[in-house]
């Protein structure tokens, strides 16, 4: 070890006289990620585009028929009921977010038992979607589910919730909002512990109450990440495909026809039916509408989030 | 430890004036995680009852003689070791390869000059951007086309290279302070020690999050297994637990013992590295 001693001086030279010098190292620290990218996103990707304009048989080459899916996309009504029913999903699941600012909120406020409060409302978010499909179908059985028997108790009368088509997005929103709250609330936390706590000592001193405080401190600095919640909400929201097929597709519902969303109709065409060019043309404007209301609400967040 | 010990409860305490009308809000936490729990302890309850007491009027609470008989029959009737196995197997693939092609490509475009990084980058944040959808038909004609369908590899291969992760890596090496990368360097180190031995183990904790939120993914993920696996002994245990739903139609006390044995392996890990998923969470959401 003794040429040690000479040999990193030299180095130093090397090194910072050219710090901003390529390093060649870097290509092969990307390959593996820019190969995986290329090969399962990137191409994948395009391959969709391109197939949105093409009719795709299940066997041989597909060819190109300028907007025919397009066209035919408009003109079908199964379309628009599933855009119909994603978009009611995606509306009523976005109240849980006032609910999970409240229980966030609340957690913060105590001093004991957080961690209790936070990993009972997180167990949802890690219990398999399937089972919890499962756990919620049976909960809101129209002859034997606990849903109706409690509904009984207080004289509502019951209903085929997952069974006529007429209730099935709200028995699904409710069971999103109950699936969602677990994650908004810790990203919430994350946000509320960033409000300075001499905000609150000030505004006490002036008097304002707890309430008071929530809505001229609370509401005001946690904007940004109200904001953050919402975009992540909607956008899976928009995405929603496990509750249908678990609750309603799996188990041969007839309620399906009229409970599917754009996901689950994407799903049918493409890997029931085998229409894949009918398919790729769905995924296209699913993508269109999700850059389409996130670009909106980021142009809305302008009139309610409050930026330092 | 006392309540005047940490800051963060201290601060709670104060804002909420005296913590002894805190009871207030114990009250309305403890109703609304009550309520929040009624699914699963209704799943527990169940299991443990007969088909006969589940679909009689009114229902009872607790099994009237309770029983293990839909265990048994879950167990006899469904490979759950095999489909557990394939869960877990492709699990493991996709945290390991996640973490390494993310931690490579993440180091390079936070801290290594060269050209072409941001063109690259932009073309990952990009993919980032877009609906898992979009991906699927051209994902699985290429796991069709490399005769991959019903096998392991399909289900983990894609899930090895999201752009996420890199994503997430690379903010992690941003954050980190320049010195102790100049002196590995000063030392002799070159660009792959350097990284191995002092920056990877200081992302270990944004690599831990990375880990439990694939994880979640992959335990949870329901649409690629269904493409790519619909049947066999490749199933994962999600696919294998929808499709004893056809199986076993409303044999609910079945249904539900099944769905709980496959919950409990994530619910344990959960529980022990709540703080990871956390972490994981409130640093990325839950889909990039």
């Amino acid at each position: 070890m003794s040429s040690s001693v000479v040999k990193p001086v030299r180095q130093v030279r090397r090194r910072t006289g050219f710090a901003a010098r390529t390093d060649w190292w870097a290509y092969a620290m990307i390959a593996p990620a820019f190969i995986g990218l290329a090969a399962l996103y990137l191409w994948p990707f395009l391959s969709t585009f391109l197939k949105s304009f093409m009719n795709v048989p299940v066997f041989g080459p597909g060819e190109f028929n300028g907007v025919d899916n397009y066209t035919k996309l408009i003109g079908d009504d199964a379309f628009w009921r599933a855009l119909g029913n994603t978009a009611l999903y995606t509306g009523i699941v976005l109240l849980g977010i006032p609910l999970a600012i409240v229980f966030a909120a609340l957690i913060q406020q105590v001093s004991r038992g957080r961690a209790v409060y936070r990993v009972l409302f997180f167990l949802p978010v890690v219990t398999l979607p399937v089972a919890i499909g499962m756990v919620w179908r049976f909960i809101l059985n129209g002859d034997f589910g606990l849903l109706n028997w409690v509904f009984s108790l207080v004289g509502i009368p019951g209903q085929y919730w997952v069974a006529d088509d007429r209730f099935t997005i709200y028995a699904f929103a409710v069971v999103g909002i109950w699936m969602g709250l677990g994650v908004n609330l810790i990203i919430l936390g994350a946000g509320l512990q960033n409000i300075p706590v001499e905000l609150y000592e000030a505004s006490s001193l002036d008097g304002a109450n707890r309430v008071r405080q929530f809505f001229s401190i609370t509401l005001p600095l946690l904007s940004p990440t109200i904001f953050f919640v919402t975009v992540l909400t909607t956008i899976s929201a928009l995405q929603m495909f496990d509750l249908v097929f678990i609750m309603l597709g799996s188990v041969n519902n007839t309620a399906i026809d009229g409970s599917k969303t754009i996901v689950y109709l994407f799903y049918e065409a493409a890997f029931v039916q085998f229409k894949q060019g009918f398919a790729a043309t769905i995924a296209i404007v699913l993508l269109v509408i999700i850059m389409a209301v996130t670009a909106l609400q980021f142009r809305l967040q302008k009139k309610w989030v409050i930026y330092d | 430890m006392t309540r005047r010990e940490s800051g963060t409860k201290r601060r709670a305490s104060r804002r909420s004036g005296a913590s002894a009308g805190q009871w207030r809000i114990h009250l309305i936490l403890v109703i609304s995680v009550a309520l929040m729990v009624v699914p699963f302890v209704w799943e527990i309850l169940t299991a443990f009852k007969t088909n006969n007491e589940v679909s009689s009027l009114p229902p009872t609470l607790f099994p009237a003689n309770p029983t293990t008989a839909a265990f048994e029959t879950f167990f006899a009737t469904v490979p759950f070791w095999m489909q557990f196995g394939v869960s877990a197997a492709s699990l493991v693939m996709r945290v390991i390869g996640q973490v390494l092609v993310a931690a490579l490509a993440g180091y390079a475009f936070a801290r290594l000059t060269f050209p072409g990084r941001n063109v690259l980058f932009v073309l990952f944040l990009l993919m980032l951007m877009v609906p898992s959808q979009l991906f699927l038909i051209g994902q699985f004609d290429l796991m069709k086309g490399l005769g991959l369908l019903n096998t392991l590899p399909a289900l983990a291969i894609p899930g090895m290279f999201s752009a996420f992760g890199t994503f997430l890596l690379r903010q992690a090496f941003l954050t980190m302070p320049k010195e102790y990368e100049e002196a590995a360097r000063l030392d002799g180190a070159g660009t792959l020690r350097t990284f191995w031995s002092v920056m990877l183990p200081m992302a270990r904790s944004m690599i831990a999050a990375l880990a439990v939120l694939t994880s979640l993914y992959s335990w949870n993920d329901l649409l690629w297994p269904l493409i790519v696996s619909p049947a066999g002994d490749n199933r994962p245990l999600t696919v294998g637990l929808a499709s004893m739903q056809g199986q076993f139609g409303t044999d609910y006390p079945t249904l539900m013992a099944g769905a709980l044995i496959c919950t409990l392996p994530l619910v344990i890990v959960f529980i022990a590295l709540q703080r990871q998923f956390f972490a994981g969470i409130a640093s990325s959401g839950l889909k990039g």
